[in-house]
């Protein structure tokens, strides 16, 4: 009897069989993680879940007999009652008595569930999607380089000296040079000790001196470690390709955007840096809140802390000009903005803003998405035709060419399928 | 050596952990009662400790070590992996593989004692019958299986870099569609050797002299040159080697567009079906001989005071949730649980065999009184079928104690109709229903490939034999026709045949498929 203990072995082998599993079954997981995901809260969007997808596509036919029609016989255990000939009312559903075969993998017509890891979901979930303009991710080259190990070098700093290469290619070269062993020079010596001890045979105790006279010599000609050997990790310095990309949250925070307006801009504003987190390796945020005045802000205070006063677009505009100039040339940066707003603007304020949008913060983006968010209960004023202040501001300077694009959402509900309108694919090329 | 001596004297183990040490000396006193006292003949074992999820694994793979990918067994992974994350299901304590050595997987988590009862029940149950059931000697090659599942995979895998991942999944999503239907029932007509050819050839020779006539000379002989006699019907199916029931077989060897990789495919796929044949033929048995074997031992080890009484509470827990029967009008039944029924009819034979009662006597002559419980169960273990094992060993007495009876559904009755109850009467007759429910060749739908028209469109015609008036589920029998039609590369028709009356009942046909897997 052999005891193998498998719990080392590779594990995920049925990996491979999950993703034909998952190609497979693309169709329907694309809609059924839409369709979870419209479910559930952005916070946990992230997270894998478990989905269900009908069986339907992924259903492994084989010829077996239909579950009702004809003459069947069962046998089954457990009679407390029946003597023959007695009747028994037909089970709903069919199967006549339990004993039916069933479907053949079990599981018949229902749906099929299984779980989606966190890697898996968020790749469905964000497929199709492509950044707008691609074309100025930049590589950026100053002073970011990292070490990668290139083999190995005869030379070196000690803290950088390989051990094992050096100790291999010393055992091989004493190897092949014959370098005698310490183990045989000592059982040279002590079969040399022993046998003066006995005053054995004088003519091999000259032999084996000899040859301990040969071996020793030949140990000390042929270093233990030779220069020759050792060994050096090399590293080699290569320039760092960052696509970096930072993004503008910009947001109305005057008295007139409610919780419920904020709670929309958030969820937006988390799925873009979800979005862009997948794209490029870093992404940075600026948060920058307006009433009347513009100001750079964290994250908890952008959301949470309430603020009142008027408001001046133009102002976060100018704002975000003025980081972007300090902080992320344009140059090095690819710059994405999204602004989220009720739609109320000063009136004077309206020629500035959309100058200002136009010819300065246009041209450094690689997107400008302007989300108006509205109270669910109000629905129905912008679509019955009233377009608010802002929206009729930038729909002057919306044009084809330029990166700008607006849309307006009322619920939580439309976030995502907006969020997916403004990225899809094909709008890209657009 | 410590703890040998902090724990009882003369106990293999103690406590729930387990260790290789344990594990070996288990192995050796279970082997001990195995080898010596039942006479179980065994292949060499292996056994293997494995994760939960190398578990989930093996179940997704068909319980085979190593297998070629396809979605399926993803599929089944993800969703045997949601049901035991989310609890729902338990796993098997262990798997147990037809070869030789035969490999059984104990899984880590398993205390002592349930590591001692799958020792009992897989390295040594399981594997006495592979060993010894005739249908396993017949039909499998313990030895060489693992070496072939290693060529199908390897071989698959190539197919898939070469001709790319969705032609292989076309083919292989056709042969498992048709896997019930790529078995040999039968064993096959074995090629002649060339001693035997020559032998025959000179019989044949010598009975032409022996029986010669100049008269035969002077028959006139028809004019040279004249039209080839038409091929009848029965000549092409005989040259097609029609009717066939092996589908895959059929395909392999005959389907006229077939690249030589798509048939190896199909080749692979059918030597795993037929590798399987005999155990869904023995699962009852299987189980049976195992579940005994696990009892016997677990028993004898308990008698010799090398388990405690807790571990042997604690077996007594799991092995009784195994054998466990509900009744039909339980929430729990979901038919007869082949453990239930196999560990009581193997009671049952040593009950017979040794203290046999005067009905006893009457049923079984053979096996009344005989003396030799565990031999009468070895002979059963080597020679029988589920279905040839029910109808020659399922006593009046254990169907009382089930309380058996059976149930007619006929589809244009309101009501079900008790037939037979486990009286006299229905003793017999309820003993042949239950063996038909273990017959395979019963149980799966008669589908045969009859007829191809070779001088015409080369339509492939397959006749369903119905019983009993059941038709096949439609939605999937077309499925598996377009999957036969993407095979074959024409059109492809089921006629589904009463067998009583001949009469056609309903026909399914698929066209050609348009482009041939390319």
């Amino acid at each position: 009897m052999n005891i193998i203990d498998r719990r080392r072995n590779p594990q995920g082998k049925s990996l491979a069989n999950r993703q034909r599993f998952l190609r497979r079954a693309k169709e329907q997981v694309v809609k059924a993680v839409r369709e979870a995901s419209s479910k559930r809260g952005i916070q946990d969007i992230e997270n894998g879940d478990k989905i269900t997808i009908s069986a339907g596509g992924v259903r492994e036919p084989s010829f077996h007999r239909a579950q009702s029609g004809g003459i069947r016989d069962y046998v089954v255990p457990g009679n407390k009652e029946f003597v023959e000939k007695d009747t028994i009312a037909r089970p709903p559903g069919g199967g006549g008595g339990g004993g039916n075969e069933g479907s053949p993998d079990g599981e018949g017509e229902d749906d099929f569930r299984f779980v989606l890891s966190r890697e898996e979901f968020l790749d469905i979930f964000l497929e199709d999607l492509e950044l707008p303009d691609l074309v100025k991710q930049r590589v950026k080259q100053s002073e970011s380089h990292s070490l990668t190990r290139a083999g190995y070098s005869v030379t070196g700093s000690p803290s950088n000296l390989n051990l094992v290469r050096t100790m291999r290619n010393s055992l091989s070269r004493r190897i092949a040079l014959h370098r005698p062993k310490v183990d045989e020079l000592f059982d040279l010596e002590r079969e040399i000790a022993e046998l003066e001890a006995k005053e054995g045979d004088p003519a091999l105790l000259e032999e084996l001196r000899e040859r301990y006279a040969r071996q020793s010599s030949r140990s000390k000609r042929i270093p233990f470690i030779d220069p020759i050997d050792v060994r050096y990790n090399r590293f080699e310095t290569v320039p760092k390709p960052i696509a970096q990309a930072v993004m503008f949250c910009l947001m109305d925070v005057s008295g007139s955007m409610t919780e419920h307006m904020k709670d929309l801009a958030k969820r937006f504003f988390m799925l873009l840096y979800l979005f862009l987190k997948r794209r490029y390796r870093s992404v940075d945020i600026v948060f920058i809140r307006h009433t009347h005045e513009a100001k750079e802000v964290d994250e908890q205070t952008f959301f949470y802390s309430t603020e009142t006063g008027g408001t001046v677009v133009s102002t976060a505009l100018e704002e975000m000009q003025r980081i972007v100039r300090e902080r992320y040339p344009d140059q090095e940066w690819n710059i994405y903005a999204a602004q989220a707003s009720d739609g109320d603007n000063m009136s004077s304020d309206n020629a500035k803003s959309a100058t200002l949008l136009r010819d300065v913060i246009l041209p450094m983006c690689q997107y400008f998405a302007y989300i108006e968010v509205a109270a669910e209960h109000n629905m129905g004023l912008s679509a019955l035709g009233r377009e608010t202040e802002l929206w009729r501001t930038y729909k002057i300077v919306q044009a084809p060419t330029l990166p700008l694009a607006m849309r307006r959402v009322r619920s939580r509900r439309e976030i995502y399928p907006v969020f997916r309108d403004l990225f899809a694919k094909d709008k890209v090329g657009a | 050596m410590t703890t040998v001596l902090s724990k009882p004297a003369g106990l293999l183990y103690d406590g729930a952990d387990w260790d290789y040490d344990k594990i070996k000396r288990v192995y050796d006193a279970v082997e001990d009662i195995a080898v010596n006292d039942m006479g179980l003949n065994v292949y060499p074992n292996q056994i293997e400790v494995i994760t939960a999820e190398q578990m989930l694994d093996a179940y997704s793979s068909i319980g085979m070590p190593l297998m070629y990918r396809h979605w399926s067994f993803g599929k089944h992974f993800a969703r045997d992996e949601m049901l035991y994350r989310k609890g729902y299901r338990g796993l098997a304590y262990e798997i147990v593989i037809n070869s030789s050595p035969c490999i059984s997987y104990i899984m880590e988590e398993n205390t002592m004692t349930m590591q001692t009862l799958v020792i009992a029940h897989a390295a040594f149950g399981h594997n006495h019958f592979f060993k010894n059931n005739q249908l396993f000697q017949q039909w499998t090659d313990a030895k060489g299986i693992l070496d072939y599942l290693e060529f199908a995979k390897s071989y698959i895998g190539q197919c898939e870099e070469r001709y790319g991942l969705a032609a292989v999944e076309r083919v292989l999503d056709a042969a498992h569609a048709l896997m019930t239907q790529g078995v040999h029932k039968y064993p096959k007509k074995r090629p002649l050797d060339l001693r035997e050819e020559r032998r025959r050839e000179q019989n044949r020779q010598q009975y032409e002299e022996e029986t010669f006539n100049d008269l035969w000379r002077t028959v006139p002989k028809p004019a040279a040159g004249g039209r080839p006699p038409s091929r009848t019907l029965s000549e092409r199916k005989k040259l097609l080697g029609l009717p066939e029931e092996n589908i895959l077989y059929f395909l392999e060897k005959k389907a006229p567009r077939l690249e030589h990789w798509q048939r190896e495919i199909l080749r692979i796929v059918r030597h795993i079906a037929q590798y399987f044949y005999p155990q869904k033929q023995t699962k009852l048995m299987n189980e049976g001989c195992a579940t005994y074997t696990h009892y016997t031992i677990m028993n004898r080890l308990h008698q010799k005071g090398l388990i405690s009484d807790g571990a042997m509470l604690e077996f007594l827990h799991s092995h009784t949730s195994v054998v466990f029967q509900p009744d039909f009008d339980d929430q729990r039944f979901s038919g007869i649980n082949p453990y239930a029924l196999g560990f009581a009819m193997m009671q049952d034979i040593q009950r017979i065999a040794e203290n046999p009662t005067d009905e006893d006597r009457e049923w079984f002559p053979d096996l009344a009184g005989r003396g030799d419980g565990i031999g009468a169960l070895r002979d059963a273990w080597a020679n029988f079928r589920d279905e040839s094992f029910v109808l020659q060993y399922l006593s009046p007495h254990l169907m009382r104690t089930m309380k058996l009876f059976a149930v007619r559904d006929d589809a244009e009755d309101p009501n079900l109709i008790v037939e037979h109850i486990h009286n006299e009467r229905g003793y017999r007759n309820l003993r042949r229903m239950l063996a038909r429910q273990y017959d395979l060749a019963y149980l799966e739908p008669d589908i045969q490939i009859v007829d191809v028209d070779l001088a015409g469109d080369r339509k492939l015609i397959l006749h369903h034999r119905v019983t009993n008036g059941v038709l096949l589920d439609e939605n999937d029998a077309k499925a598996v026709l377009r999957h036969i039609a993407n095979l074959w590369g024409y059109e492809v028709q089921l006629v589904e045949v009463s067998a009583v009356s001949e009469a056609i009942l309903k026909e399914h046909a698929v066209t050609a498929p348009s482009a041939l897997f390319a």
